[in-house]
């Protein structure tokens, strides 16, 4: 009975947890999806066609190239369909099809695949596509209607960024919060990213660390320096428009191009908030969050660095010196 | 979360069904093979020869270091032979083979100490010694010596009744079942460690022993607090209950002892009980069988010596086909690939797992997620060190502080990219060890040499003077 059984022998530990990577994206893929319905029941049907070219292109390129180059396939982690799906949620319902299979291309083989595939690459390949888009195709970015209304259209953002707020009072606010209003598809409605990220929290995919650092000091500086008589309203609108709660929920929070450190974390998001109303008060472009996020994904290895958890049994000053000489 | 206490993990913790079994006790197995190192410290030489009879309880090996733990026969019987066998840390090692009369009769020595004796902590140390007791939880450390080396420096003594492995139960099961003669055994630790105030760390999900213990046992008029504590892994780790209990932690490369604490297992609270109240030495321990392959959980008392085959075959066998069998636990515990290889006296769990548990990829990725680090009970930044530990970068381990890792598992349990993290921190702890021995070497060798020349130099000077 001996002889013939095969027995496994590894080193420990020898259970592990029911959550693999697969599970991960699953996770993120369902906070992605109350997103999506708000989309389609503000800009239509169409939305849902940019995102499925989006997550079809973004996984057969994941899919080719790995194949191309002889690598282990990495579908199956579902990592490219969050890709397709954020990179999406960038843009307007009206962006051509063609032009997002070139910003699949993008995110995926440059920005992913050539750092090395998940776990590697440098900058988050949703925002790194988003932001090639933004300077290759600039008037199809920022144009946020195929309608004849598209004046009345004009994004909360653009007023924010000529210095007013946006018109319309507590009406607008509540515009703004479920998201009836202009802007790319995926980010207009906070109340669905919010329902998205209280399920990462809850599911422990995400910390809170970066999204509330982030959001919380755009919420400080905006009060602070706030332009307009109605400093908490102007506040708010900062806060509720652009690509803010998706990025701080879904982009910054990116496991591969955030700190992987407690205190890093905090730091990121701190990072991220200041250039976002850096930019969105003093740059050219009137949203700043995927610029910010991006500049920051540079920073996170020194982050990292430099914030590694105190030393188990090591306390205060007098053993930081002990730790040097070591 | 937002500022989450740092460290551990949280594994279903699969107690049920085996927490409900009572502890029973299996027909003795013909012949037992009882290594003659079952304890962290210098390996015993046997006192027997081949065709000599031993009784149950007979001391037959010892070794004259003061790190070290005698060890008994576990049976009656006669030697048949005394060679080298296969131990659960996968090294041949020389075993004393005992085949069994089914008599147990007991050695002269297996009395119950004297009341005056109990009161000195020399001679209940000294007991403690003789019944070769060492820390039951699966770290061996000798008792004694631990007690002993504690004198003047511990104020307090830490009960380890965690038992925040899954699957395990035996430690449970002795608090439930034995809760006074447990308490009695934490007294005489009390009464050798030279203190007189005990914390009792158990987890949560034994909240009927609590209960028990301080209700029916009375376990604060005796100095003894009951802490419950949070169910997370490694909560059991003797660093991480040191600072869950008392706020002190140990410092990197220190013993407890430097912050005044002393850790014992709870089990070996139960041993020390049998030594001085019955004159048992470590020859039985409580096991828990289980499993996913195993047909049906238990907790039995095994003799030492017992190969793992036969505790399997008499607890009713497998359900599944085994693919992984474990002696400890599943987060810490060693895989075996011969059932031969018999139960010592840390063995607290035997595990048999089926196939269906296998969790590992062919291509473990890291994905970045940083879980690892929230996980460390050791603050460490496993996911660095294993890109280190890869390139073989002995410095930057050092500087990561490798040396720290308790090998816990946590990191490895949480990652979702399933690398081999904890796998590759105690090759790359190796690889530290080897690096630092290979310096001193070099250290010296140069000291020698310049001492050598040092030496030649006056020599020379004398044959000019001649």
């Amino acid at each position: 009975m001996n002889e013939e059984r095969k027995l496994i022998v590894s080193s420990s530990p020898h259970i592990r947890t029911p959550r693999g990577t697969q599970a991960i994206m699953l996770d993120v893929i369902i906070a992605l999806m109350p997103a999506l319905v708000a989309a389609v029941i503000f800009f239509g049907v169409k939305a849902l066609v940019v995102t499925a070219v989006s997550v079809v292109s973004c996984v057969v390129f994941e899919f080719g190239y790995r194949k191309l180059m002889k690598k282990p396939d990495s579908c199956k982690d579902l990592s490219a369909v969050v890709t397709g799906l954020l990179l999406a949620y960038c843009l307007p319902y009206t962006f051509p099809w063609w032009a997002v299979v070139i910003g699949a291309f993008f995110s995926i083989v440059l920005v992913k695949q050539l750092y090395g595939g998940i776990g590697k690459n440098i900058w988050n390949p949703a925002l790194a596509g988003r932001a090639f888009l933004l300077i290759s195709y600039a008037v199809l970015m920022t144009t946020w209607s195929d309608g004849p209304d598209a004046a009345t259209f004009a994004t909360p953002l653009a007023s924010l960024h000529a210095g007013q707020l946006v018109p319309g009072g507590m009406n607008a606010l509540w515009d703004m919060f479920i998201g009836n209003i202009g802007g790319s598809f995926g980010e207009v409605s906070a109340l669905a990213l919010l329902l998205g990220g209280a399920w990462l929290v809850y599911r422990k995919v995400i910390s809170l660390r970066i999204p509330v650092f982030y959001v919380g000091t755009v919420a400080v500086l905006t009060l602070i320096f706030s332009r307009g008589n109605n400093h908490i309203l102007w506040m708010l609108q900062n806060v509720l428009s652009g690509g803010l709660l998706l990025g701080a929920i879904f982009m910054a929070t990116d496991y591969c191009t955030s700190p992987v450190t407690p205190k890093g974390q905090m730091i990121f998001g701190v990072g991220c908030g200041l250039l976002t109303v850096l930019i969105r008060y003093f740059g050219g472009y009137p949203e700043g969050v995927s610029f910010a996020i991006l500049i920051m994904n540079c920073c996170t290895w020194l982050i990292d660095q430099h914030t590694a958890p105190r030393r188990f049994g090591v306390v205060g000053k007098k053993s930081k010196k002990e730790d040097a000489k070591a | 979360m937002l500022f989450k206490s740092h460290g551990g993990v949280h594994p279903n913790d699969m107690k049920a069904p085996a927490n409900e079994a009572e502890i029973s006790t299996i027909p003795q197995p013909p012949q037992v093979v009882i290594p003659m190192s079952q304890h962290i410290g210098a390996p015993c030489t046997p006192l027997v020869a081949v065709g000599d009879e031993v009784k149950l309880g007979q001391k037959i090996g010892e070794a004259k270091a003061p790190v070290s733990a005698p060890i008994h026969a576990s049976v009656s019987g006669k030697v048949v032979a005394i060679e080298p066998h296969l131990n659960n840390l996968g090294n041949m090692v020389t075993s004393v083979v005992i085949e069994n009369d089914f008599k147990d009769t007991p050695a002269e020595t297996m009395v119950p100490a004297s009341a005056e004796a109990l009161e000195s902590p020399e001679q209940i140390a000294d007991i403690v010694r003789e019944a070769g007791i060492v820390g039951m939880g699966g770290a061996t450390f000798p008792t004694a010596f631990k007690i002993t080396s504690g004198w003047g420096k511990v104020d307090t003594v830490i009960i380890n009744g965690a038992e925040c492995e899954p699957y395990i139960n035996s430690d449970y099961r002795t608090m439930v079942e034995h809760p006074d003669d447990l308490l009695k055994g934490i007294q005489l630790i009390m009464k050798a460690c030279k203190v007189d105030k005990a914390y009792f760390g158990i987890e949560l999900n034994k909240k009927f022993a609590i209960d028990l213990l301080n209700i029916k046992g009375g376990a604060k008029a005796m100095g003894i607090e009951i802490v419950p504590l949070k169910c997370q892994y490694p909560q059991g780790a003797e660093k991480t209950l040191i600072k869950t209990v008392t706020g002190r932690e140990v410092p990197p490369g220190g013993l407890p002892a430097s912050v005044g604490c002393s850790v014992f297992n709870a089990f070996t609270a139960y041993s020390v009980y049998k030594a001085c109240y019955e004159g048992w030495p470590a020859i039985e321990r409580v096991v828990t069988v289980a499993g996913s392959a195993i047909a049906e959980p238990k907790n039995v008392k095994v003799r030492v010596g017992t190969p793992m085959q036969w505790v399997f075959e008499q607890t009713g066998g497998f359900a599944k086909e085994p693919w992984k069998i474990i002696m400890g636990g599943p987060m810490m515990g060693m895989a075996q690939y011969d059932l031969e290889v018999p139960c010592g006296k840390g063995t607290a769990s035997l595990l048999a797992f089926a196939a269906d548990e296998d969790k590992t990829v062919e291509n473990p990725v890291c994905i970045r997620c940083g879980q690892c680090i929230d996980a460390c009970p050791m603050n460490l930044q496993p996911i660095f060190m294993y890109m280190y530990e890869e390139k073989d970068d002995v410095e930057m381990l050092q500087k990561l502080n490798i040396m720290d890792c308790v090998e816990c598992g946590s990191c490895s349990y949480i990652c979702p990219g399933r690398l081999h993290l904890t796998h590759a921190f105690k090759t790359g702890k190796a690889k530290v060890q080897a690096y630092q021995a290979a310096l001193k070497a070099k250290e010296e060798a140069e000291k020698a040499k310049a001492e050598a020349a040092a030496g030649e130099a006056p020599a020379e000077e004398k044959k000019e003077e001649k």
